[in-house]
């Protein structure tokens, strides 16, 4: 699913984010990336959605090679892709409900058909009732899972989480974490970004480690 | 070289031949093509209603900062009516120009040796010309009448012996056409009778001059209020796409299209032309109505029957089409310029 060939990133400021970064993530496998802060997960990250292009390397998701990409092709890309956003990144000017709506109506699904699956992506996140709340009314723990719900709602290949449990207690990270194996287990490929060891080494998955901007470890 | 040029001809006519008849698709690709078509036809409709459903969202947008809005529009509107209100007057002084030009009169002043009775005589030879309309004789004794009653220097003829003024004869011409005209002019001055014969046009070709310069100068006028509009509303429009950035950033990270995120704020323009080319065309006709009366009493002076002229259906229209397509061009090189810079970070 994911396929990182010998990529490197450098910013224009001269930092080297990545350097020479190669793995695999098949088909419906999950896995933890890891490291410090400024190791290069967020890069990793933004490889794949196509925020920043590799200085140099090739990034493969599915079978698609990113650099044979243009412009008016990454939203079609980025449609294949769910992301958790460590700020979650909701907007607090609709409900809930219009939240987790929007990569369905940007991708111009029918409404009614649309209103089904926003309440069954709500109801897999234990917010079916909150539906009609504004975002900014709900608890941090609310609003990470509402970010979760908008990030699956139109059944991506691919689930990308950003720090998704950063500012949660143990409890809650727990919750979310069984939401993400439990969407696992019905195929999705899911790749979470993560420095809370702990949870990690209770989770025994694989876990890929950036030190650096290099991988250091993948087991 | 020539197998395939062969073959692909062939190949396209039996898919038309297919299309013609109606015949259900067959084989691997004549359902993918089916299934494409359906595909289309859903995509058009959900594209059609969602088209709507942006229309109505960027307009209940508009409207829920009534006072901005409208202040904004009202800027709009007087940008749009001032070229309005200025092409109306032109046109209708155009009209008037037109209802002058069309009598050119020729006067004739005759010898000032010739008998009254040589120059009735005279006359009467002109009325049998096929070129002309009518003939009018103004005697000496009537010239000097006039005189004495408009010019108010009735008392400098009295230390005068003789009459000064010569017999003349106004004639009008068939023809409206200035090359005509002043052929025929040339024609009747080179009769005997005749001193000079003045054609009364030069005056009527200063006012087209005029009217020329001025409608140039409307013109310009026009085209810096147009830019003007094409500025405020790509600046209002701006600032709306600055207001909405956090919403663009998480709607492109989810997949949006450019166009998918720029259609709300073409259509934020769109309104705003349609509503500000709406309210320009009442001012332009509360202006023309204000004026009417007005005009009306200074037409009666001249004991003329003019009547204002007020924007046509087709001036109306244009108005509103120039507006609408403004608002577009405004919100669309605010789009162009600014909407392309915000990418998720």
């Amino acid at each position: 699913m994911i396929r990182f060939d010998n990529v490197s990133k450098c910013y224009a400021n001269g930092h080297e984010a990545l350097s020479e970064v190669s793995f695999s993530l098949d088909d419906g496998e999950m896995a933890f990336l890891t490291g410090h802060s400024g190791a290069g997960k967020s890069t990793l990250m933004k490889l794949i959605m196509l925020m920043e292009r590799p200085s140099q390397g090739q990034v493969f998701i599915g079978k698609q090679n990113l650099a044979g990409l243009d412009r008016r092709q990454i939203p079609s890309h980025r449609r294949r892709i769910g992301v958790v956003f460590q700020n979650h990144q909701l907007l607090f000017d609709r409900t809930v409900f219009d939240n987790v709506a929007l990569p369905l109506t940007i991708c111009g699904f029918d409404p009614r058909d649309a209103a089904r699956r926003v309440r069954a992506a709500l109801d897999k996140v234990g917010l079916l009732k909150k539906e009609k709340l504004n975002p900014i009314m709900l608890s941090t723990g609310e609003q990470q899972r509402v970010g979760i719900a908008r990030a699956i709602v139109h059944k991506p290949q691919l689930l990308l989480a950003d720090e998704p449990t950063g500012n949660l207690d143990p409890q809650l990270s727990e919750e979310i974490m069984r939401l993400f194996l439990e969407f696992n287990r019905h195929g999705t490929t899911v790749m979470i970004a993560s420095h809370d060891l702990s949870l990690i080494s209770r989770m025994r998955l694989r876990t890929l480690t950036l030190h650096q901007g290099r991988m250091v470890g993948d087991g | 070289m020539a197998k395939p040029q062969k073959e692909a001809p062939r190949r396209r006519g039996a898919e038309r031949i297919d299309r013609q008849t109606g015949r259900m698709p067959v084989g691997e690709c004549g359902i993918g093509q089916d299934r494409r078509r359906s595909r289309f036809t859903e995509a058009l409709r959900f594209d059609s209603n969602s088209h709507w459903q942006t229309a109505r969202t960027a307009l209940r947008r508009l409207f829920s900062t009534p006072a901005a809005t409208l202040m904004t529009m009202a800027v709009l509107a007087i940008a749009l009516a001032l070229p309005g209100v200025l092409f109306a007057g032109l046109k209708n002084v155009q009209q008037l120009a037109l209802r002058w030009e069309g009598e050119p009169r020729i006067a004739l002043y005759l010898q000032p040796e010739l008998q009254d009775a040589a120059a009735d005589r005279f006359s009467r030879s002109l009325l049998l010309r096929d070129d002309l309309r009518a003939v009018e004789l103004i005697s000496r004794e009537q010239g000097i009448a006039e005189f004495r009653e408009l010019s108010g220097f009735g008392d400098v003829l009295d230390y005068l012996g003789s009459n000064p003024i010569p017999a003349v004869i106004s004639v009008l011409p068939r023809s409206v056409s200035a090359a005509e005209l002043t052929a025929l002019r040339e024609q009747l001055q080179a009769l005997p009778e005749v001193e000079e014969a003045a054609l009364d046009m030069a005056w009527v070709q200063r006012l087209n001059g005029a009217l020329q310069v001025a409608q140039r100068a409307v013109l310009i006028v026009a085209l810096l209020l147009a830019s003007a509009v094409l500025l405020v509303v790509g600046n209002t429009v701006r600032v709306a796409i600055e207001s909405r950035r956090d919403e663009i950033v998480v709607a492109k990270l989810v997949g949006a299209t450019d166009g998918w995120v720029q259609r709300p704020f073409l259509y934020t323009g769109g309104w705003y032309g349609l509503f500000g080319g709406l309210l320009a065309w009442c001012l332009v006709q509360f202006s023309l109505m204000l004026l009417d009366t007005p005009v009306r009493q200074l037409a009666d002076l001249y004991q003329s029957p003019f009547n204002l002229l007020g924007l046509g259906v087709v001036d109306s229209l244009l108005l509103l089409l120039i507006s609408i397509g403004l608002g577009l061009g405004g919100a669309w090189l605010a789009v162009n310029r600014y909407l392309r810079q915000i990418e998720p970070e």
